[in-house]
Order: structure tokens, then C-alpha cells, then sequence
């Protein structure tokens, strides 16, 4: 489909230039009004993505040579499993233009040039195509969400963003290693042509490894989570927003695009622990959620709980289980960053973010209720809504792959009712403090509060169209794994020895 | 004697400078034409010529001295960051006004000594090159008016690069004593495995001593933070730059000896890891910007070696890439510093607090620079960096790739503290520090800062020269 113009690189770059604009204009009410616009162009520019062809290939391909010393390519484009991505991330711009309307007052500038900064760096992440570039666009979003933690966070915004920052930079060094192992075994970046290619197992081993940790700090998955609720609860609403809805996406959605394209039988190998871990995430993100009293902190490990659904769909292998995931992450995305929304907007109000100050707002803000109530049912998986949707399709993945395995879910779907009950109670019917004089949304409110509601309904009543665009590039990621795993479930004779000795002996023949 | 002046064009040009200044530091105090504001000019000039000169090839004086790619592409290197350093220095405060001529006629005697170096392929001839840039940096560096710290700090150089030259040339004997010869094209010829000559091996690893001072390499780099804390920011800003590029010429011509596997090779590899890990482990604990970027320099000098232990055209060329980048990310930083102390104080992570609200661009530039040094993307030390890694892995040394890659985890911590203390900290320092906000520094840092990212992000054209030289070394 040709539009005359090169759509993704249009996506990545236009933000930035914008972002460059900000510099040039004064006043905050413009420079909110002009970051603004410049989403909902955004969006427009976005357009021509809905002729997305319903196949597995990958579309509105962009190539071409950037360091061809190194046959380092500027290579974009996206098929089902990455469109959906790209699409939340454009969706989610204005909304946290609109939620950080009044919420940020110092250095609004500076402010609105990290999230422009932020929007194409993420879009990058997704559409890229040569692995470097991808990197490339890994590392340059840590910066603006750095700053939007540091600048504009809370109290504790100075240990909270330095551990972000560390926790994903200490993880994706290894990345950029196996990245270039990658290269050295298989002649090129683009992913595309590697996962044509097959890597010895000890290869993929240490690939799947080094990706691995990469992507499970991002995730996060459970014992690298710790620095999400510092940073979720620390950032600035339009933070956690964009924190939950596409960076902690970043994570599942490479090991989609890496772990089970390029070392399927690494993946299979590791995929008992992978699943563990993420049981362990439902169960424990679940589990401590419950005994939050911070709201944000809440909704937070509640994010830990429902990136384990994802991670543990992808790690099934199966169909449902994998179109379960990807639903999830699209779901997590609207429904998660919505209630941070929503947690910014009373906290503008009440000043806090504890339940006990937020409570008894039934009667007086019926509009936020109304939508909080709406989210929570949501975000743990009620019937009619979108999480149910992808939720169910995990279930019904585990309990088809092993019963004993489900069995380990049905506590973690309880646990997310219960702490969303929990809060969703006091904050509807607890005794009032002092919600009675508050406000009940404005318009702009219902602006932001409304758009992620129809598309809670939308997706969750009709999901039907999602399936469409995903299921070709599934349905070929699954046949390329099954093929590529079994051909390979050879060299299984103590690989951890084996790999130790290939890396201290630096052994050449990574290749098969 | 074949000699063609046609071939050293930069040279002769920057010794016409040095004779310059000398005939000006000679001349009665009545007559000055003030030396900070034609140098600049001058030296600009002569980065030109060395631009110019840029393609010519030949070996002259009985082949100790060799014009080839590689010695351009440093000469070139060398005359740019000289140009950088002089328009840096041109608004020195620590540096009264009789001293000035005498202050850059060291520096552009360094300077002519490093351009020397990246042409002699001759042990004695690197040796006497070598000499030539350090002496003149001895009396450079206490060139701090009203400071004994500046004294102190140059006799740590003077005494350590003495010891460093005294080991090198010890091992230079043993060298011609085992081999019998002098030429780095004859010595690449011979066997350097300890079975062979342990003598050879011995004298070389002393000898490369000598670089591995001037580069800060441990264990010879402990006169490095505290030389850069001591000299002004200015010269700080020289000697934390172009004697790197010095000692990583040779380093290269003489990686034509260093096969992956061979002793001297891995004990190269092992200095290269501790460097790089005790490096960014004493930078956590620095206050002192200067300090900071001293052991962030050590660091630095192990991830070069990185390059240089592969053995291939592509990690040479990587190294002398990297070493360019560590060239132009070092000028950013300490122009940033020499701006922010417009008094030329030191400045510590205290002073730069709301360095974004006194000076934004200023800040901004300081920003690129602390993310170039980390190596994230989209900046030169970012694809630097990437090009060592892609050159080096699976050649032998894996597990020193592995350790740079972990290294960059280590360092982002100050690194970030820079940016967190310029943009994220609150509130004033007490002796509130005055940035300049002329035009000239924030045009100067900004130009820098784009210049980092411009190398970032097409690195393609000068990595291509970079390429072709190495592979004249290691076709």
C-alpha cells in the first residue's frame, strides 16, 4: 500500500521535529495546546496504518543502508504482531498530553519534549526491523522516561529513577552482545533474514539468555520487578502511563520478536523456568497488591500480575496461548494506563495517594466511579470486557498444555478480584474525608476517562477484528518455532558446560 | 636521505607555529598581538592543512618515518582536537597574561610531537616522538596561576612519566637485544610467542609501559585524576584528550605484532579489563567533575584495547574510531566544565545544580556528553563502542567483550549523576558557581554536542578512512 509518504518513518520522526518546535514557542498553555496538536497529527499521519494488509508479512517495509561496513540497515516495518503496538502507543500520546494538563506545572516545555521524545523512540522500538536499530531506540527512550521520573516525580524521585534507570541499562548490556554475536554468526542484522537461519544450541543458549534478561527486567518479571512499584509510584501520572501502557510492553514483545523467532530451541529448553517465573509473578504480584495501601503502588503490582499472564502465554507455545498474551498486552496497555490516569486525576484532587484520603467518593464524583469501576472490573478479567478476552484465552491455553498448571491460575484471577474489589469498595463506599467538597470531572477528564472505556467495550465485546490482524503473523511465528525447535533437540548433553567452555575458549563456530 | 616536504605539509606547518610562538615568548613585553586570538585561527588553519594532506603516502628517512593513511587520519585527529583545545584555552582565566605565547607553544610543541608519532613506524623514533609531547606537557600543566595544586599535580606527571619512560626504554633494550632491529614492519615479521623469545616478550610489554602511560591505562594511570584535577580545565581538557590519540597510534602499529593468543596479547586483554572495571569502580565515589572524568578516561583506556586485541583490520579501525569519539566526547565535556568554572575553578557534582535554569544549552551539551560516554545511542560513543564489540567478538578475548558490555552498566551511575545533578537536583550550591552564556561557549559546546551526534548517527564516511588504515596494517 503506498500512501506517498514513508509512513513509520513519518511515525518516528515527525515527534521529533516537533519536539525540536517546542523550543521556539512560549508559554504554557501553547506549548500544551501546540504538544497536542502535534498528537492528534500524529494520529492522522497514523492513518494509513488501518490498510494494513491481514497476512504475516511485514508491511510498510522502509530499508535502507546506514553503516554498510557493518551492512547496519535503517530497516522498519511491521506486521501483526507489532501494528497493535504501534497503534497504543500513538493512542496513548494525547491522553497523557490531557492528563498532565494541570498536573505538570514546573517546566512544562521540558515536559512535553520528553513525552514527543518518548513517543518516537517507542514507535522505533517496535517498527525497527535491523537489530541495532531496534537497540538503538531500546536505550534512547531510557532518557526521557529517566527524566520524566527525576524532574517531575514525587518525593522519591531521586532513588526511584536512578534505580530504573540501572535495573534496565544493567540489562540490556548484554543485549547489545548477543546482538552482535547474532550478527557474527548469522551475517546480518535484519531480523527478518535471521529467523531463516538456525543457531547450534549452545548459541542459543547464551542468546536466549542474554535477551532473556534484557527483556525480563523490562517485563518485569518476578524477581526483577522491584524497581516498578519505586518507579510507577514516583513517576508523574503521564510516566506511569506511558511506563505501563508500551515501555513494560517492550519486554513481552521481544520475546516474541527475538526469543521464539531466533532461538526456538533455547525457548523451548527454558520455557518450564520462563512459565515458573511467571506463575510466580501472577501469584506474588497478586499476593502483595492485596496488602497495598498506596493506590498507584496497587495498580502497580497488579501490572507484575498481569504481565505474568502475558509472559506465561507466550511461553505455552500454542496459539491461544500466544493470541492471549499478545491480547493481554494491548489490554494491559488501555486498561492499566487508564487507572493511572485516573489515579492522577483524584490525587490532583485529594493530594495523596492512599486509599484512606481517597475514600467514600460514590456519592460525590459518581463520573470517576463510574469509570474507575469500569476499569477495575477490567483489569481482572470480567466477562464483556477486553482483559477478559485475553485472559481466557491463557487460561484456556494452560489448561489445555497441563490441568495441574492451570490449576496454579485460578488463585492468581481471585487474588486480582480481591484487591480490586478491595480498593474499588473503599474508594466507591469507605467512610468520606474530604471527597465531599471535590469536583466531579471536568471535560477534559471525561475526554481522557472515555477513550480507553470505548475501547475496554469495544475490544471486549468484538474482538473479533483484533484476531484478524494477529492471527496471520501467529499463526507463522508458531509454524516457524515448531519447525526450527524439533529440528534442533539434539545437543541437550549438559549445555551449561559445554557453552562455558565455547565462550573461555572462544570458540568461532557458533553456526550450524 | 629521502626526504619530500610535499608529504609533511602539517608538520612543518604546526613547527612554523611553534616558531612563532617562540619568537613571540622571546619578544619584549610592550609587543604583544594578544596569542588567544590568533591562535585560534592559526590552528584552524592548520586543521585544514592536515585535511588537505590527507590522502599522501610515502616513507621517508630511511624508512622510520611513514606517512600512510593511518598516520593522517590521526594527523588529522590531532590538528582538530588541537584546534578545539587552543579555542578552548583562548578565555583561560587561571592563566596570566605573560605566560601566555609560552603556554601555547607547549601545547602546539605537544601537539607537533603527537603528529610526529602517528608517523614514526621506528621504535626510537616512537620513543623520541613520544618524548617530544610529554615533556612539553610537564610545563604545561603547573600553568595555573595562584594554585599549588597545579604544582603538585605536575610533578606527579613529571615523576610518573618519568618512571614509565625509564621502564619503556629498559625494555626497549631487550627488545633490540632478542630481535635485532628496530623497525616495527621488520619486528612484526619475527615471533613474539614467549616459546620463541621470552626476552622479546619481556622488552616489549615493558616498552608498551610507555604507552600505557600516556593513555592512563592501569596500573599506569594513577597520576590521572589527580592531573586533571590539578591543572586548570583547560589543560585538563588537552591532556585528557590528545595524548590518547598519541599513545593509540603506536598502539596500533604495534598491534601488527600483537596476534590474539600470543602472551603479551592477553596480558594486553587483562589490563584492558581491570582498567576498564577499576576505572568506572573509582568514578562511583568522585565528587570532583574533573576527578570523575580521570578515571572515567582509565576506563576508556581499556575499552581501546578491546579493539586492539582482535587482530584484525576491522578492531583497529574500530579502536582508532573509538579513540576519536573518546577524543571528541572528552573536548564536549570539558568545554561544558571550563564554561560552567568561568572562574576556572574545579567544579564539583555540587555546582552543576540547576545548571538547566543558569544555562540550558550549556546543560543540554553537558547531557550529550555524559550519554555519549556511557554509549548510548544515538551518539558516538554508542556506534564506537558497538564497532569494538562487533570487531572483537569471537576472536579470542569474548570474555573481555562480555566485561565491556557489563562495564556500561557499571558507568551509567556517575555518568547519569551528571545529567541527574544538571537537571534533576534541586536547589543552589553555596558558592554559586556563574556559567558563561555567551555566544562563544554555548555555540562552542553546542557545536561540539552536534558533532557527537552527528558522528552517532552516520558514522559511515569517517569510519570508512578509519577501515582503509587499518587495513594497510593488517591487510
Amino acid at each position: 500500500m503506498d500512501v506517498g509518504y514513508p509512513v513509520l518513518t513519518c511515525l518516528i520522526f515527525f515527534p521529533l521535529a516537533a519536539a525540536a518546535g517546542l523550543f521556539l514557542i512560549r508559554g504554557e498553555a501553547v506549548v500544551r495546546g501546540y504538544t497536542m496538536a502535534v498528537s492528534i497529527f500524529e494520529l492522522i499521519l497514523a492513518v494509513p496504518l488501518i490498510w494494513f494488509k491481514l497476512d504475516s508479512q511485514f508491511q510498510f517495509v522502509e530499508r535502507v543502508s546506514w553503516v554498510p561496513q557493518w551492512g547496519l540497515e535503517y530497516y522498519l516495518g511491521v506486521d501483526g504482531i507489532s501494528i497493535l503496538m504501534v497503534m497504543l502507543t500513538l493512542v496513548i500520546l494525547p491522553l497523557c498530553v490531557m492528563c498532565s494538563w494541570t498536573y505538570i506545572s514546573k517546566r512544562v516545555k521540558e515536559f512535553h519534549f520528553c513525552l514527543l521524545f518518548m513517543t518516537a523512540a517507542c514507535v522505533g522500538v517496535f517498527t525497527a526491523l535491523d537489530l541495532v536499530l531496534f537497540y538503538v531506540f531500546w536505550e534512547a527512550m531510557l532518557i526521557p522516561m529517566y527524566l520524566l521520573i527525576a524532574v517531575w516525580g514525587g518525593d522519591e524521585r531521586r532513588y526511584a529513577s536512578i534505580k530504573f534507570f540501572l535495573y534496565t541499562l544493567a540489562g540490556s548490556t548484554l543485549l547489545l552482545v548477543a546482538i552482535v554475536a547474532f550478527r557474527i554468526a548469522g551475517g546480518t542484522f535484519s531480523i527478518p533474514e535471521l529467523m531463516q537461519q538456525s543457531f547450534s544450541f549452545r548459541f542459543q543458549f547464551w542468546a536466549f539468555l542474554a535477551m532473556a534478561l534484557a527483556f525480563a527486567i523490562k517485563v518485569p518479571m518476578f524477581p526483577f520487578h522491584t524497581w516498578l512499584p519505586a518507579a510507577h509510584v514516583q513517576a508523574p501520572s503521564a510516566g506511569s502511563v506511558i511506563l505501563a501502557a508500551v515501555l513494560l510492553k517492550m519486554g513481552t514483545y521481544g520475546f516474541l520478536r527475538f526469543c521464539l523467532p531466533l532461538t526456538p530451541a533455547a525457548s523451548q529448553y527454558f520455557a518450564p523456568m520462563m512459565i515458573a517465573i511467571s506463575i510466580v509473578s501472577i501469584l506474588y504480584g497478586g499476593w502483595v497488591a492485596l496488602g497495598q495501601e498506596d493506590i498507584k503502588k496497587l495498580v502497580a503490582y497488579s501490572s507484575v500480575a498481569h504481565m505474568g499472564f502475558v509472559t506465561l502465554g507466550i511461553f505455552l507455545f500454542t496459539l491461544r496461548g500466544v493470541e492471549g498474551a499478545l491480547f493481554q498486552m494491548l489490554n494491559h496497555g488501555i486498561v492499566t494506563g487508564a487507572l493511572f490516569m485516573m489515579v492522577g486525576c483524584v490525587y490532583e484532587r485529594s493530594h495523596s495517594r492512599e486509599i484512606k484520603n481517597n475514600m467514600g467518593m460514590g456519592k460525590y464524583l459518581p463520573a470517576f466511579m463510574g469509570f474507575w469501576g469500569l476499569f477495575a472490573l477490567s483489569s481482572f478479567g470480567f466477562p464483556g470486557t477486553n482483559s477478559f478476552v485475553g485472559e481466557i484465552l491463557v487460561f484456556v491455553a494452560t489448561f489445555e498444555v497441563n490441568a495441574w498448571l492451570g490449576a496454579f491460575l485460578v488463585p492468581g484471577a481471585l487474588l486480582a478480584a480481591a484487591y480490586m474489589f478491595r480498593v474499588s469498595m473503599k474508594m466507591a463506599w469507605g467512610e468520606p474525608s474530604a471527597a465531599k467538597n471535590w469536583k466531579d470531572l471536568n471535560s477534559r477528564e471525561w475526554a481522557y476517562c472515555v477513550v480507553p472505556a470505548v475501547f475496554v467495550l469495544v475490544i471486549g465485546l468484538a474482538p473479533g477484528y483484533v484476531f484478524k490482524m494477529i492471527d496471520p503473523s501467529i499463526d507463522k511465528l508458531l509454524a516457524d518455532f515448531k519447525g526450527r525447535s524439533q529440528v534442533q533437540r539434539v545437543e541437550t548433553e549438559t549445555p551449561m558446560r559445554t557453552a562455558a567452555l565455547d565462550l573461555f575458549a572462544g570458540d568461532a563456530s557458533a553456526k550450524n | 636521505m629521502n626526504f619530500n616536504p610535499a608529504l609533511i605539509v602539517p608538520e612543518l606547518y604546526q613547527f612554523l607555529l611553534i616558531m612563532a610562538l617562540f619568537v613571540q615568548s622571546l619578544g619584549s613585553r610592550e609587543w604583544q598581538p594578544h596569542t588567544e586570538r590568533w591562535m585560534p585561527i592559526f590552528a584552524g588553519l592548520g586543521f585544514m592543512v592536515s585535511m588537505v594532506s590527507f590522502g599522501s603516502e610515502g616513507l621517508m628517512f630511511w624508512g622510520a618515518y611513514k606517512v600512510d593513511l593511518i598516520s593522517q587520519f590521526f594527523k588529522v585527529a590531532v590538528a582538530g582536537g588541537f584546534f578545539v583545545a587552543v579555542v578552548n584555552a583562548s578565555r583561560q582565566p587561571s592563566l596570566a597574561e605573560a605566560k601566555r605565547a609560552d603556554y601555547y607553544m607547549f601545547l602546539a610543541l605537544s601537539a607537533w610531537g603527537l603528529m610526529l608519532l602517528s608517523s614514526a613506524v621506528e621504535l626510537i623514533t616512537i620513543y623520541v616522538a613520544l618524548e617530544l609531547s610529554s615533556y612539553s606537557l610537564y610545563a604545561v600543566i603547573p600553568l595555573r596561576s595562584k594554585d599549588k595544586g597545579a604544582a603538585e599535580a605536575a610533578l606527579k606527571y613529571i615523576l610518573f612519566g618519568a618512571m614509565a619512560t625509564a621502564v619503556a626504554l629498559y625494555g626497549f633494550s631487550y627488545i633490540l637485544a632478542s630481535q635485532h632491529t628496530t623497525y616495527v614492519a621488520e619486528l612484526a615479521a619475527k615471533s613474539w610467542a614467549w616459546a620463541d623469545s621470552p626476552l622479546a616478550v619481556v622488552g616489549l610489554s615493558m616498552f608498551l609501559a610507555g604507552m600505557f602511560y600516556k593513555l592512563a591505562l592501569f596500573p599506569f594511570h594513577f597520576w590521572c585524576p589527580d592531573v586533571y584535577q590539578g591543572a586548570s580545565n583547560e589543560t585538563a581538557a588537552y591532556v585528557a584528550t590528545l595524548p590518547k590519540l598519541g599513545a593509540v597510534v603506536v598502539l596500533v602499529r604495534l598491534a601488527a605484532l600483537l596476534k590474539p593468543g600470543l602472551e603479551v596479547t592477553t596480558i594486553l586483554a587483562v589490563l584492558g579489563a581491570v582498567s576498564m572495571t577499576y576505572g568506572n569502580l573509582a568514578a562511583l565515589a568522585q565528587k570532583d567533575v574533573k576527578r570523575l572524568l580521570g578515571f572515567s578516561s582509565v576506563a576508556h583506556a581499556g575499552y581501546v584495547m578491546v579493539g586492539l586485541v582482535a587482530g584484525t583490520a576491522m578492531g583497529l579501525a574500530a579502536a582508532a574510531f573509538y579513540s576519536m569519539a573518546y577524543v571528541v566526547m572528552n573536548l564536549l565535556c570539558f568545554w561544558v566544565l571550563g564554561r560552567v568554572g568561568s572562574d576556572g575553578r574545579n567544579i564539583s557534582l555540587d555546582d552543576l545544580k540547576g545548571l538547566h535554569k543558569k544555562a540550558p544549552g550549556l546543560a543540554l551539551s553537558l547531557a550529550v556528553g555524559a550519554f555519549a560516554l556511557v554509549g548510548l545511542p544515538p551518539t558516538v560513543g554508542f556506534i564506537g563502542k558497538f564497532f569494538l564489540i562487533t570487531a572483537a567478538w569471537n576472536h579470542g578475548y569474548n570474555w573481555l567483550v562480555i566485561t565491556l558490555a557489563v562495564n556500561s552498566a557499571i558507568a551509567i551511575f556517575y555518568y547519569l549523576s551528571l545529567v541527574r545533578y544538571a537537571y534533576a537536583e534541586e536547589g543552589e550550591a553555596s558558592n554559586a558557581v556563574v556559567p558563561d552564556n555567551s555566544m562563544f561557549s554555548v555555540a562552542g559546546a553546542g557545536i561540539l554536542a552536534a558533532l557527537v551526534l552527528v558522528l552517532g548517527l552516520i558514522p559511515a564516511p569517517i569510519f570508512d578512512f578509519a577501515v582503509q588504515a587499518g587495513k594497510i596494517l593488517l591487510p
